[in-house]
Parts: structure tokens; C-alpha cells; sequence
């Protein structure tokens, strides 16, 4: 497959759920402005097309193509290959700290079942028959709740905590991070449960504040301080303060 | 080790402090039971503060209290970060812990010698 | 008692010793100018209420300290769960505990010098 110019060597985990398989080389051409996303459908179209691996709108929004990028997670669609390349090589593998479904696409099952885990879901106080309530954007807890709410579910941050990696009950940032929001929104009826969700086993007390979420975020946000908004808020209740 | 490709600052404070803390835990027995001595051995309790004559044995200390003083500032800042709203300066309060940790275990160093 | 209420223990611990632990470094300061001495210790601690009181909360509050940031380290970097990561916990804690208090008993507690 190699043609003459400019080429990436691309090394692949390959593999199922039994456990990762074979690394797999391949040289790929490089040109301007390509992202990682770029190379591996490359691969997939043109050396290999058993690889397997998720992408779907390309542009930074629907969160389902993150991977490992030499040993760092990364939103593969809106990464330069330019910017992570080492010696002209690259590593990829599925995202750490998930099921392997095969190769580079991860299963996304444990990550999505944490979000539930931590009532980090709508509790309706209105039905579609009630008026619109109105919201004041500047209200202290609505910017709270607004700093959170662009999390595109990617799993970056997931697969960037340490912690998460070494305890299997842990929530993880992007979950606490979405129960935050939820906890600061007006129009959710349940922030008593969401702060006994997140208190329970693997909640934020499980959280060391490394900081890897928040240093890894492709989207700027900042779960680190969000799980710290919940330990305040828990903290609060364990001396008899505050809501919920 | 894995993890290094994913070191940043926030990311090592909090490598620093599970280690420190670590080596306190372990080292805590020992402590104990040589002060132990105090009621059962006075000459052996003697013979062990003896030891901190020796250089190695002051840099063995030194260390010590810097994990000691590093295990404090970190710890601080922790639940500053947590507890306090003021989750900006979070990098500038991991580096400041660490220089008020070597700060105060050099006095004792230059002290001691 | 909860996860959570394992992390109210280690913070409300930490902050019991923080006052503890500056007071620790500047007495080991003070202590360590002139070489350490058993008699030197012992003639400060032996008999006082100040120091006993000092030193048992500290211990009380260092074993429990100690013993729940141990258990957090068995369990993410030893695969250690349930039961028997509680009952290694908890005997950490009563031995650092048990060790500790045999120290403060040995040199504060006795009326010798």
C-alpha cells in the first residue's frame, strides 16, 4: 500500500472482548490538516477492511469516536495528526478503562450504566401540559449548571482517570459531572436522590482530584471542579446544611 | 507505568501524596515502637537516637520530614480544592505546596547538620 | 459505615492533625539542634498532661487516618474488596493504634524523671 511521499507509521491494538490481540503496522500517507480519525479510515478503506472502530458526524459533536492516541484519549476526528505524532509514529487503542468490542471500538455499556447509577437523568417537576418555567440564565446555580451541561458523552474523561481505572465502582467524572448539573437545575425535582446516588459506593468521595478529566476534556469542561461541587454539597448535608 | 504518558501537574500532586502518605504509613510502626523503648529499654531507645548522628541516617530523616511536610501542604490544598470554591488556582496551590514542603524540610536539614 | 462516611473520618482527621503536625515539625526542629538524647525527649514528655493529651489525640487521629487511607490504597492498587479489605483495614488501624498508645503511655505517661 505504500506509495511514494510523506508516510505515518500507525500501530493498532487489534482484538475482541477476549482481551487485546495482536499490535498491527501500517503506513499510511500523510498530508495537511489530517486528523487521526483521517488515518484510520484510511486503513479501513484502503489496507484493512476488517478494522473496526465508531465515528459519526465528524465534527467534534456526537462523542462516539474517541480512542487511545499514544497512550492518551483523544477525540480522534478533531485531532491533527501533526500534533501527537512521536518520531513519525503513532499508537492507537480503544479507549482505557472499557470492554472491548473488537479493535478500536470500545463497548460503552459500563460508561452509560454510571450515568443511571448516579441519577444523573431528569426528574421531572412539570409535565408538557404546564406552563414554561421561566429560567434566569444568570442566576448563580444556572451558570453552575450551564458550565457542565456541553459534555458531548465521549468518555475521554473516563478513560483518562486513573481512579476509574482502579476501581470498578467508581462513577467516573463525566456521570458526577452530569448529576452536578442536575443538582444545580431548578427544574429537576430529585437533587435529594441525586446526592444519596452520589454518596453511595464509587461516588465522588472516590474521587482524588488528579485532574486528568479536566486536563483531557476535548470540550474545555471542567469535571474536577464539578465533583468538587458535589463533595461540598454532601459535606454540607453530612453537617445538617443546605438542600437536599 | 502506564499512567506517565497521561503526568500533568494536578496528576503528580496527587501521585506525591498517595506515596507520601504511603511512606508515613509504613514508616509509623517503626516510629512507635522505638519510642516504646522509652519504658522498656532506656539504653536501646539511646542507641537507636544514636544513629541520627550519621549522615545517611540525617538524610534518611530528612526525607522523612519532607514526606511528612509534603503529605500536610498536600492534603491542605486538597481540601481547599474540595471544600473551598476556588478550583482556578489548583496548579498554582500543588506548586506552592511542594515548595512550602522543601522549604520547611531544608531548614530542618540545615538545622540538623 | 459508608464509603462516604469513611471520607468525612479521613478529612475531619486530617484537619484534627493539622495543628498537630506543624507543632510535630517545629518541636522535631527545635529538638534535633545538638543531637537527639532519650533523657532530653523523656525530660520534656515524662509527666505532662500537655504532651499526653498532645500526642494521644494525635495517635487516636493518625490510626484512624492512616488505616482509611491504607484501605483506599488496597483496594485500588491491590485488587483488594469486601470483607476482606474491611477487616485489613480495621486492623491496621487497631494496631498503629495499639502501637501508638504504647509509645505515648512510654513517654509521657511514667512519673521517672
Amino acid at each position: 500500500m505504500s506509495t511514494k511521499g510523506p508516510q505515518v507509521t500507525v500501530t493498532v491494538q487489534r482484538g475482541g472482548p477476549e482481551g487485546p490481540g495482536r499490535k498491527q503496522q501500517f503506513q499510511v500517507p500523510a498530508y495537511g490538516s489530517q486528523t487521526v480519525l483521517d488515518v484510520v479510515s484510511w486503513i479501513q478503506q484502503n489496507a484493512d477492511p476488517t478494522l473496526t472502530y465508531r465515528f459519526a458526524c465528524r465534527v467534534g459533536m456526537c462523542g462516539s469516536c474517541a480512542m487511545m492516541v499514544n497512550g492518551v484519549p483523544r477525540w480522534t476526528c478533531r485531532t491533527h495528526v501533526s500534533k501527537v505524532l512521536q518520531d513519525g509514529a503513532m499508537e492507537l487503542a480503544p479507549l482505557r478503562s472499557l470492554p472491548v468490542i473488537k479493535d478500536l471500538a470500545a463497548d460503552m455499556d459500563p460508561f452509560f450504566d454510571k450515568w443511571v447509577s448516579a441519577e444523573a437523568l431528569h426528574h421531572p417537576t412539570a409535565s408538557r401540559d404546564d406552563p414554561i418555567a421561566p429560567i434566569d440564565p444568570d442566576a448563580p446555580e444556572r451558570v453552575t449548571a450551564s458550565a457542565g451541561i456541553e459534555c458531548i458523552n465521549c468518555a475521554v474523561c473516563y478513560a483518562a482517570c486513573d481512579t476509574v481505572a482502579n476501581n470498578p465502582d467508581y462513577l467516573g467524572p463525566a456521570a458526577l459531572q452530569r448529576a452536578w448539573t442536575l443538582y444545580n437545575d431548578s427544574r429537576d425535582g430529585a437533587h435529594g436522590a441525586i446526592l444519596d446516588a452520589v454518596t453511595g459506593t464509587g461516588g465522588c468521595q472516590s474521587c482524588h482530584s488528579m485532574g486528568s478529566c479536566t486536563a483531557y476534556c476535548p470540550n474545555g469542561l471542567d469535571p474536577l471542579s464539578a465533583i468538587a461541587g458535589l463533595k461540598r454539597a454532601a459535606t454540607r448535608r453530612f453537617f445538617g446544611k443546605g438542600k437536599g | 507505568m502506564k499512567a506517565i504518558p497521561r503526568a500533568h501537574p494536578l496528576w503528580l500532586a496527587y501521585i506525591l501524596h498517595r506515596l507520601s502518605g504511603l511512606g508515613l504509613a509504613l514508616f509509623l510502626p517503626a516510629h512507635f515502637y522505638v519510642l516504646s523503648l522509652a519504658l522498656t529499654d532506656t539504653a536501646r531507645l539511646d542507641a537507636f537516637l544514636r544513629l541520627t548522628d550519621y549522615p545517611l541516617v540525617k538524610l534518611a530523616e530528612f526525607g522523612l520530614v519532607f514526606l511528612l511536610a509534603v503529605h500536610f501542604f498536600g492534603g491542605l490544598r486538597l481540601m481547599a480544592l474540595e471544600w473551598l470554591p476556588w478550583s482556578a488556582a489548583q496548579k498554582t496551590w500543588a506548586a506552592a505546596s511542594l515548595a512550602g514542603a522543601f522549604l520547611i524540610s531544608t531548614t530542618f536539614l540545615l538545622r540538623a547538620i | 459505615m459508608s464509603e462516604f462516611h469513611l471520607y468525612m473520618a479521613q478529612r475531619l482527621s486530617a484537619l484534627v492533625m493539622a495543628p498537630f503536625v506543624l507543632v510535630h515539625i517545629g518541636v522535631m526542629i527545635y529538638a534535633i539542634q545538638g543531637g537527639l538524647s532519650a533523657a532530653e525527649i523523656l525530660g520534656r514528655t515524662q509527666g505532662s498532661v500537655f504532651w499526653f493529651l498532645f500526642y494521644g489525640m494525635f495517635v487516636v487521629a493518625v490510626s484512624i487516618h492512616a488505616a482509611i487511607g491504607l484501605r483506599t490504597i488496597l483496594s485500588e492498587w491491590a485488587g483488594l474488596r469486601g470483607s476482606a479489605l474491611n477487616i485489613t483495614a480495621l486492623a491496621i488501624g487497631a494496631i498503629l493504634f495499639a502501637m501508638g498508645a504504647q509509645a505515648v503511655y512510654a513517654v509521657t505517661a511514667t512519673g521517672a524523671a
